[in-house]
């Protein structure tokens, strides 16, 4: 540190040309020292490990002394373990905060905040140093982590009560008790079935719903011998597609009936996709469609030319801007989260059941802690001691 | 003719061809349609090679200040496994990448589904329903009314009868007016979008027709 000291207003009088350093300002704590009169310096400089992150972020906070002449502008001064000094950011005059993310983790930095007047250093604060680190636990997130683990214990309850051979009861969901019909109709007319599963990627969750449900629908067209369509928008989704309406001809012991050209990749582009797929609509003219998965703008195009050339749509997205125009245009509306539900009630499969009956216990859960959150917060306005109950019901659900 | 009114005109011979589409399915619309899907999906190769796959991978593979990050070896090598889709007998690599694709995107949404379209409900639900005046509390007392009668039409391991069944209506019921109201709303982008083509077909295409023709101006 005695070297530092010393080192430290060398060192800044090399990077800022013109600085005049007092002597003994450099090293850990030390006062803010004007070196031009009455010269505003920085004070109360703090440096500290930006919190909740992986590391690499210092934050810097300081005052500035309101008496005398205002800098024109500061400037942040980074001094490393090895002594070289480093301006990070000139900054306007007034600015009492700065964010180093240029940090390297484990590694001690010293701090500095300068003052300029005319383009000359006018005046240096005290030092402050910091380290960065990683956290492994985000301590603003806790209440998450212990909602999301209650969940995944209610759901691995019901998923093993399942499999020990208990029914797990599901209520009929109308449009999914469609889906074989609507199969059933396209091979009686000697159709296509068509199915739309979006227009988003694979890392997107309500297409991983939808290559379930395809899954489905492939077995079935697989046990009737029909045609079965599947354009996408996206090169992966139609690699999982191809994989997933293969599986379904395999278990419906069908695989010699697999095309693999059926589930064909259109383009990326929204409205390209969207031209494409009216086409194969009007061309092929299936007498069942299927427009599951994530949705946007094209999708009253998609289950308008649908309904015109007199197609049974079924139709699923958990977009609340996109619902209402299938709610209008087709027959059978799966609405937000009984896209997700269907792939446990077609399958019927304790895993997924299972699963599905412990999201209902989460909400279960979220109701009740809805209904205490008003109570306590309508109380509270009131009675004191029950709002306290009402920020701690909020604390408990607030994610930083 | 100038690039420019070549370019008016071609905006305009495109747009009146998918517009044809209204009619019937004819030739123009086909010829249209097969242009914008080749265009696009080739413009989306090009996209995807300059913006993702450089920037992401080849550039943290071979960084500009020179050397070699092995590690970036990785996602090209499930890369290379989702091309092994079209040799036979290793393609069963691909679902090694698939695997991975659709498990990362399944974990990460998670968390952030379940704060945004949980957690965050959740929290802004929690409101007093006797703050304010008569029609704030009106409002408070529709929303909790909604969010949980909603939530009661969700629940999937009980039959919609009895009160449950009630419930149940009351939150589908919200649910549709709220529909309704998004439906009209998005109409009117649609429209506005209408009205963009016609103005640009009026404004810009309809006022070019007389000095193709030789007509003047």
């Amino acid at each position: 540190m005695t070297i530092l000291r010393g080192v430290f207003p060398l060192l800044l009088a090399l990077v800022l040309p013109g600085a005049m350093m007092a002597a003994g300002d450099g090293g850990a704590r030390v006062m803010a020292v004007p070196i031009q009169p009455n010269v505003g310096v920085a004070i109360d400089l703090t440096a500290s490990d930006n919190p909740n992150d992986a590391g690499g972020v210092i934050n810097l906070e300081w005052a500035m002394d309101s008496g005398g002449v205002e800098p024109d502008s500061i400037g942040v001064v980074r001094l490393d373990p090895s002594g070289e000094a480093d301006t990070l950011a000139v900054l306007p005059a007034g600015t009492v905060f700065y964010r180093d993310t240029t940090a390297v983790n484990g590694t001690e930095y010293t701090y500095k905040i300068v003052s300029y007047l005319g383009g000359k250093v006018a005046g240096v604060s005290e030092t402050a140093t910091a380290v960065a680190s990683a956290q492994w636990l985000h301590s603003g997130r806790i209440g998450m982590l212990v909602i999301l683990s209650i969940m995944a214990a209610l759901i691995l309850y019901y998923i093993e009560t399942g499999k020990k051979g208990k029914e797990l009861y599901i209520r009929e969901i109308g449009g999914l008790a469609a889906v074989d019909d609507a199969v059933g109709r396209a091979t009686e007319m000697g159709k296509p079935v068509l199915y739309i599963p979006g227009i988003m990627d694979m890392d997107d969750i309500q297409t991983i719903a939808s290559m379930v449900i395809l899954g489905r629908v492939a077995r079935k067209t697989a046990e009737y011998g029909t045609t079965l369509l599947v354009p996408t928008s996206r090169s992966v989704v139609m690699s999982v597609a191809q994989e997933v309406v293969k599986e379904g001809y395999l278990q419906a012991g069908r695989p010699d009936a697999y095309v693999k050209e059926n589930i064909q990749y259109l383009t990326d582009d929204q409205f390209g996709y969207a031209a494409g797929v009216d086409g194969i609509m009007v061309r092929e003219k299936p007498a069942a469609i299927f427009l599951l998965g994530t949705f946007y703008a094209e999708s009253l195009i998609l289950a308008e030319t649908g309904r015109s050339v007199g197609a049974i749509q079924i139709a699923g997205t958990a977009m609340p801007s996109q619902i209402p125009f299938f709610v209008a245009a087709c027959d059978y509306t799966l609405i937000g989260e009984e896209l997700f539900a269907a792939s446990a009630y077609l399958s019927r499969e304790p895993k997924l059941l299972g699963s599905l009956k412990g999201q209902d216990a989460a909400k279960l859960f979220f109701i009740v802690l809805i209904v205490l959150g008003v109570i306590a917060s309508t109380v509270g306005q009131f009675w004191p001691p029950m709002a306290t109950v009402a920020d701690f019901l909020r604390d408990l659900v607030t994610v930083e | 003719m100038n690039w420019e009114i070549l370019g008016i005109w071609l905006g305009a011979a495109v747009t009146l061809c998918l517009y044809s589409f209204l009619y019937r399915d004819n030739p123009f619309y086909k010829f249209v349609e097969h242009l914008f899907v080749g265009m696009s999906a080739g413009y989306w190769v090009i996209y995807s090679i300059y913006n993702v796959l450089i920037p992401n991978w080849w550039e943290n593979l071979f960084p500009a200040d020179g050397g070699f990050d092995a590690i970036w070896l990785v996602p090209g090598i499930f890369a290379m496994f989702m091309l092994a889709r079209m040799v036979p007998k290793v393609a069963g690599l691909s679902r090694l990448a698939l695997g991975m694709i659709v498990g990362t995107g399944a974990g990460l949404n998670m968390v952030t589904f379940f704060q945004s379209n949980a957690l965050a409900q959740v929290k802004g639900t929690m409101i007093s329903v006797a703050a304010g005046s008569v029609w704030e509390v009106f409002s408070s007392l529709v929303l909790v009314v909604g969010v949980v009668s909603g939530l009661v039409y969700f629940f999937f391991s009980k039959a919609h009868t009895g009160f449950v069944g009630r419930t149940a209506n009351m939150g589908i019921t919200i649910l549709m007016v709220a529909f309704g109201a998004s439906f009209g709303y998005t109409i009117m982008a649609r429209l506005s979008l209408l009205i963009g083509r016609c103005t640009f077909l009026i404004e810009d295409w309809l006022p070019t027709i007389p000095a193709m023709l030789g007509l003047g101006g």
